[in-house]
């Protein structure tokens, strides 16, 4: 369990994490979204003791996590930057964690076989390809069998198999009981993993619930309807909490309405349908439209038609 | 290369894995699996090694070759205990390029984020560190001290002296001595400046550049200053200077082990209050 209470941390005059609260609770997994430099790898680097707070705190099994006696078996992180020397073999580098805790080199050659980096274990990291480099940080996170595992984008530069490998891991972990949070900025991945989410913003809470709630919030009944009529019908839908767009003829985006009531109408006003669709949305929609105000620079979105429809030229 | 094991739900294994609390000796056994398994560490001493002996076996040929052509003030200044151990000045680049390069080196590649993650408390990480190297590079440095000075002395045939002389004993440990000093100063400014580059810079500034910059001052400073630089003091202990004002060899010692302590000291403060 991972408990932040207004976390904050300023570097100079740049607020990277701002006031959060959060608590990230054992057997599920947590996802920790947001966009590149919400303050993710910053609230890990804090988590971890490795950067101190500028207000605030944040505990790990109810203590702070430099006061645990066995550190690695509290917490086992992989951290995004690459924190291995890369003169030194894997097989040293995870011996010389590994003594720090008078863990056995049995369970070193344990976690590489898990990680699949027997054949390469003698030799330089420094030469590990990226997808390597993330095998043997989670590796290091893994060997001392950690009650928590706090993983930074560890999907990052995996093949399509060892990303399924990471995604069944975190599950199998959180199934045994652990605290996992894993961090990402590919929502998509988030929507395969995490059960609970976590959304920060420029070092903001954007939001802390399940990741089914976030998604159906999001989706924000979004109705597809296509009908040769569609002009017709879009001015009859408009109304005061309804917002009907179009990105092409014939298709009309609802808002505010069901797809129960925009059918009904349709009937009434004898107009056809040829396709009435609630849009799920996706997870990235979601996250694009919890953080759209919190992202510096973003692209401009098409024009929404606001409360009174265009005609679908 | 990537064969993946077809289950991951073993992760965690059948038997629990067996962990200890973190403490000073494991910490200590850590940072001694990280020197040796840097393939640097091995050859930065060597280096050292083969300098110390090299030169004062280099010099001890020459001087004896070149005996008959030296002046009488040249004679009277010969001393052949400091002749045997010349190679103190290249045998220091060696042992402090390596001390701050130990330290540099993990910050540099992220791995003293690995390090401190698995000891929070961080200060067992620098004394470990610290302590490891002052041994290492104490019990190589006596070695080669004692082989520089034992065949500097038989390649200086006639020239040369004998172990029981007065002081040879004393310079050949304080060379040893010294060495190991100037290392753990290279520890401790690698904890504090971080990169290699200015760590290294720092350290010769010190050592190397420093003590020409002192010449210039008026000469009733430098007694005051020269002296209490860590590369004079540190000469104190096993050279026979007869610069005014230099130090005793105990007092050379004290005033470099001051110099290392401060520093420490100044590594430790940084390396518990700022983020790694």
């Amino acid at each position: 369990m991972i408990e932040a209470r207004g976390l904050t941390k300023k570097y100079g005059e740049k607020t990277a994490v701002d006031d959060l609260t959060f608590t990230v609770q054992p057997g599920i997994v947590t996802g920790f979204l947001g966009p590149n430099g919400a303050g993710k790898s910053t609230t890990m680097r804090l988590i971890l003791g490795l950067d101190s707070p500028t207000s605030g705190s944040v505990t790990v099994g109810g203590k702070p996590y430099a006061q645990h006696a066995k550190p690695l078996q509290t917490v086992g992180a992989l951290l995004e930057a690459r924190a291995v020397h890369t003169s030194r073999s894997a097989y040293n580098h995870l011996r010389a964690l590994a003594a720090t805790h008078g863990i056995a080199k049995s369970r070193v050659d344990e976690v590489i076989d898990m990680v699949g980096l027997q054949d390469v274990a003698r030799k330089r990291a420094g030469g590990f390809s990226l997808g390597m480099g993330q095998r043997l940080g989670i590796a290091s996170a893994l060997l001392a069998d950690p009650e928590t595992l706090i993983l930074d984008e560890p999907v990052n530069g995996l093949d399509p198999e060892g990303i399924r490998w990471i995604r069944d891991l975190l599950k199998s972990l959180a199934a045994e009981g652990h605290t996992v949070f894993v961090s990402s900025h590919l929502m998509s991945e988030m929507a395969l993993t995490a059960e609970h989410v976590i959304v920060v913003g420029r070092g903001r809470l954007m939001a802390d619930m399940p990741m089914a709630q976030l998604i159906a919030q999001a989706s924000a009944n979004v109705v597809v309807v296509r009908s040769p009529q569609a002009t017709a019908l879009g001015k009859a839908l408009a109304g005061p909490d309804v917002v009907v767009s179009s990105t092409e003829k014939d298709l009309l985006e609802v808002t505010g309405l069901s797809a129960a009531q925009i059918g009904d109408q349709a009937r009434d006003l004898g107009i056809s349908l040829h396709e009435l669709a609630p849009k799920q949305a996706s997870l990235e929609e979601a996250f694009m439209e919890m953080t759209r105000d919190e992202v510096e620079y973003h692209a401009a979105t098409p024009a929404n038609l606001n409360g009174s429809a265009r005609s679908a030229a | 290369m990537t064969t993946l094991t077809a289950e991951p739900a073993h992760t965690t294994s059948a038997a629990a894995v067996q962990v200890q609390p973190v403490t000073q000796a494991r910490v200590l056994s850590s940072e001694w699996i990280k020197m040796r398994s840097l393939r640097s560490t091995g050859l930065t001493l060597l280096a050292g090694l083969v300098a110390m002996v090299a030169v004062g076996w280099l010099v001890g040929w020459a001087t004896n070759a070149h005996w008959s052509r030296m002046g009488p003030d040249e004679r009277l200044r010969f001393n052949p205990i400091d002749s045997s151990l010349t190679g103190y000045h290249l045998a220091q680049l060696a042992v402090g390029v390596l001390g701050v390069l130990l330290i540099s080196g993990e910050y540099a590649t992220g791995m003293i984020r690995a390090t401190f993650a698995a000891v929070p408390h961080r200060l067992p990480v620098l004394w470990a560190k610290a302590a490891l190297y002052a041994v290492v590079t104490f019990v190589l440095m006596l070695i080669a001290g004692f082989a520089a000075f034992l065949g500097g002395q038989q390649f200086l045939s006639s020239h040369g002296t004998t172990l029981s002389a007065t002081h040879a004993l004393r310079d050949v440990i304080g060379v040893a001595g010294y060495l190991t000093l100037i290392g753990v100063l290279a520890v401790a400014l690698g904890f504090i400046i971080r990169s290699t580059a200015g760590g290294i810079a720092t350290l010769f500034g010190l050592l190397l550049v420093l003590p020409g910059i002192g010449q210039v001052l008026p000469t009733s400073w430098q007694l005051h200053t020269l002296p209490y630089l860590p590369s004079n003091a540190g000469a104190s202990m096993f050279t026979e200077s007869t610069d005014p004002g230099s130090l005793s060899a105990s007092g050379g010692l004290f005033v470099l082990c001051l110099w290392v302590v401060a520093g420490l000291i100044g590594a430790a403060v940084l390396v518990k209050r700022r983020d790694a």
